[in-house]
């Protein structure tokens, strides 16, 4: 019995052994990363890998533990147990927070500064030399269009303005891993599409990108693998190019059609259903598109439309994470 | 090099928060009002009918630069609890902290670095308050005071003991609930002391053992008994007690004490800060 134990123990010593080591590729690694608050319990078991290099979304409702994960991650918050490395040191280590950013979900800054005081500060706090302080700050002000307001107190900054300098002040440092909590929530769609591209961009350097938010379109653009998570569990993590080129339903418009066209389309989809000038099949990519239409028009049909209407990351979020609104 | 950053940080936002200006006009106005007050007086009393001789003259000058540092102490307590009673509560409630921690730095850099700049603010203003009245009363009467740097010593130790105090509240508490626990310390020191002098006036023990219990609990107000005790003339000493002098002196333990409380309270706001969800 006692060895049997023994055993179990040395398996897992071995496999938290592999599971860290594993780091090498990885920028966030967490393992059964759980958080309290009184008796209320805000991430119940956050099991988690991250690679370099990837646009992560981190997907819940509100309440889910999304802010509180991110925080355990970022030292702010201590874990209640489990543990985790962030660029391969262990959570809470201060010297790895020189590689990362972190823009908050609710940037609340010192007001008092100006933009260009602001971001001289947390440039200092990044331990960067002011040479290239005077260089970095006038490119992030412009990256975040911001550049007229330059001398502006954050006092008299807008709500968006507010997240656009907190976003600048995210990536002073080039970080190799940025975490944004819900970098949207206050931006025009300008500025959203700003932070798309900006999340685009920084991706396209290499850079590590942590994304929370429920903005559902957002995620879908930017990110390569999303985990869903309510109550503080991690429900799926699923790669968003899997999603793309699963199943698509496909909805035909089109005049002159008769049975036996419609039987015809059996070829390409198990699920055909007609329904005057209207029709739906299940294909299984958006491959064959271009054959049905041609097949279609050859038979005399005429073809008003064909909308591919694929499953949508909403759809995805309603499945997994479910309707119930209780939170 | 991060410490030196906050503290810049601090001593910047007491700037752009008009705080520095208000304690320096204030400070200066009151300086002026001393002034005014302690060049007429001396004067009526140099050349008073009764004709006093130098030694008691300068018992009454002694007597009114007390009274002068008095307030000075009680000025330099009060800023120091309010410049600092809201700056971890208040930065942890709105969220502004988070930027700060969540950079690579240690936590205790910025508990470290928000003491050292209201230090150097409160040591600017002792110097400013005290100097302003030492010197305001050499300049009019030529009188100094025995043991003044001592005795502002002990002032600036009961500054920085406060400072402590109510970074270390601010760690844990709101800034309402750290600000009732300060005041109310500061309550606890100011009647235990007074009862302490009243006792050793009566020769009842019971009464300075209450007063001392009370300096153990937090020993300003036995800092400033000590700084006085330190600064003035005998004669005042024999006048019994008054709220600017001390009747009975506190030990020089009391006075290590008093130190030790204070490098203790920093490590307490670094300890229970480091220990905080943010
Ligand atoms: N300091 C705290 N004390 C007590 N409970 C907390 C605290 N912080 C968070 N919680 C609780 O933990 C849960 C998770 O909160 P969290 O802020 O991580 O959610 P979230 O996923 O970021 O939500 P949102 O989408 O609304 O930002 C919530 O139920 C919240 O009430
Ligand atoms: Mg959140």
């Amino acid at each position: 019995m006692a060895r049997i134990t023994f055993h179990a123990f040395l398996c897992l010593q071995l496999i938290d052994y592999y599971y860290l080591s594993m780091s090498e590729s990885a920028a966030i690694i967490t393992q059964g990363l759980k958080k309290e608050f009184g008796d209320k319990v805000a991430v119940a078991d956050l099991t988690l890998k991250v690679d370099k290099g990837e646009v992560f979304g981190f997907l819940g409702p509100n309440g889910a533990g999304k802010t509180t994960a991110v925080k355990m991650l970022l030292g702010l918050i201590y874990p209640t147990s489990g543990k985790g490395e962030v660029l391969g040191s262990p959570l809470g280590d201060h010297r790895a927070r020189n590689r990362v950013g972190f823009m908050p979900e609710h940037f609340r800054f010192h007001d008092w500064l100006t933009a260009v005081e602001f971001l001289n500060l947390h440039g200092n706090l990044y331990h960067m030399p002011g040479e290239r302080l005077d260089e970095r700050i006038p490119e992030l002000l412009e990256l975040v269009g911001l550049q007229a307001h330059a001398e502006k107190k954050l006092r008299a900054f807008s709500k968006g303005m507010l997240q656009r300098i907190g976003l600048a002040q995210a990536l002073l440092n080039d970080p190799e891993l940025v975490f944004l909590d819900e970098p949207t929530s206050g931006l025009d769609p300008v500025g959203r599409r700003l932070v798309r591209d900006i999340i685009r961009e920084l991706s396209n350097g290499g850079t590590t990108v942590f994304l929370n938010s429920h903005l559902l379109s957002e995620v879908e653009i930017t990110c390569d693998r999303v985990a869903f998570i309510r109550q503080g569990e991690v429900l799926t993590t699923s790669s968003l190019k899997s999603l793309v080129e699963g199943e698509l339903t496909v909805e035909v418009r089109a005049r002159n059609l008769n049975q036996d066209i419609v039987s015809g389309l059996e070829r390409w989809s198990q699920n055909v259903r007609a329904d005057g000038d209207h029709l739906s099949l299940t294909l299984s990519g958006e491959a064959v598109i271009p054959e049905i239409n041609q097949y279609l028009v050859e038979n005399g049909v005429d073809v008003y439309a064909i909308r591919p209407k694929q499953l949508s990351l909403e759809d995805l979020f309603i499945q997994v994470v479910g309707t119930e609104g209780g939170l | 090099m991060t410490t030196l950053v906050i503290a810049r940080l601090t001593f910047r936002e007491a700037g752009r928060r008009k705080i520095l200006l208000a304690a320096l006009v204030l400070g200066l106005i009151y300086l002026a009002i001393y002034g005014v007050g302690f060049y007429y007086v001396d004067q009526e009393t140099t050349r008073s009918q009764f004709g006093p001789g130098l030694l008691e003259l300068n018992q009454i000058r002694n007597f009114l630069f007390m009274a002068g540092l008095y307030v000075v102490n009680f000025l330099t307590a009060m800023m120091a609890v309010l410049t600092s009673v809201d700056t971890l509560s208040g930065e942890i409630a709105s969220g502004t902290i988070q930027t700060l921690v969540s950079k690579p730095v240690q936590r205790w850099e910025i508990v470290f670095g928000k003491w050292l700049g209201f230090a150097g603010m409160l040591t600017l203003y002792l110097l400013l308050m005290a100097g302003g009245t030492v010197g305001l009363v050499y300049i009019i009467s030529g009188y100094l005071a025995p043991n003044v740097l001592r005795g502002l010593g002990l002032l600036w130790v009961n500054a920085v003991l406060l400072l402590g105090v109510s970074l270390a509240g601010g760690a844990i508490l709101s800034t309402l609930a750290n600000g009732v626990l300060v005041f109310g310390l500061f309550g606890i020191a100011f009647i235990g002391g007074w009862i302490e002098q009243i006792g050793s006036f009566i020769q009842n023990q019971t009464a300075v053992n209450v007063g001392i219990i009370s300096s153990l609990i937090i020993p300003s107000e036995a800092l400033w008994k000590r700084a006085a005790f330190e600064m003035q003339s005998p004669l005042v000493a024999a006048l019994g007690f008054s709220p600017f002098t001390a009747a009975s002196m506190p030990s020089l333990l009391m006075v290590l004490y008093g130190m030790v409380y204070a490098l203790l309270a920093l490590l307490l706001a670094i300890g229970l800060f480091n220990r905080r969800d943010l």
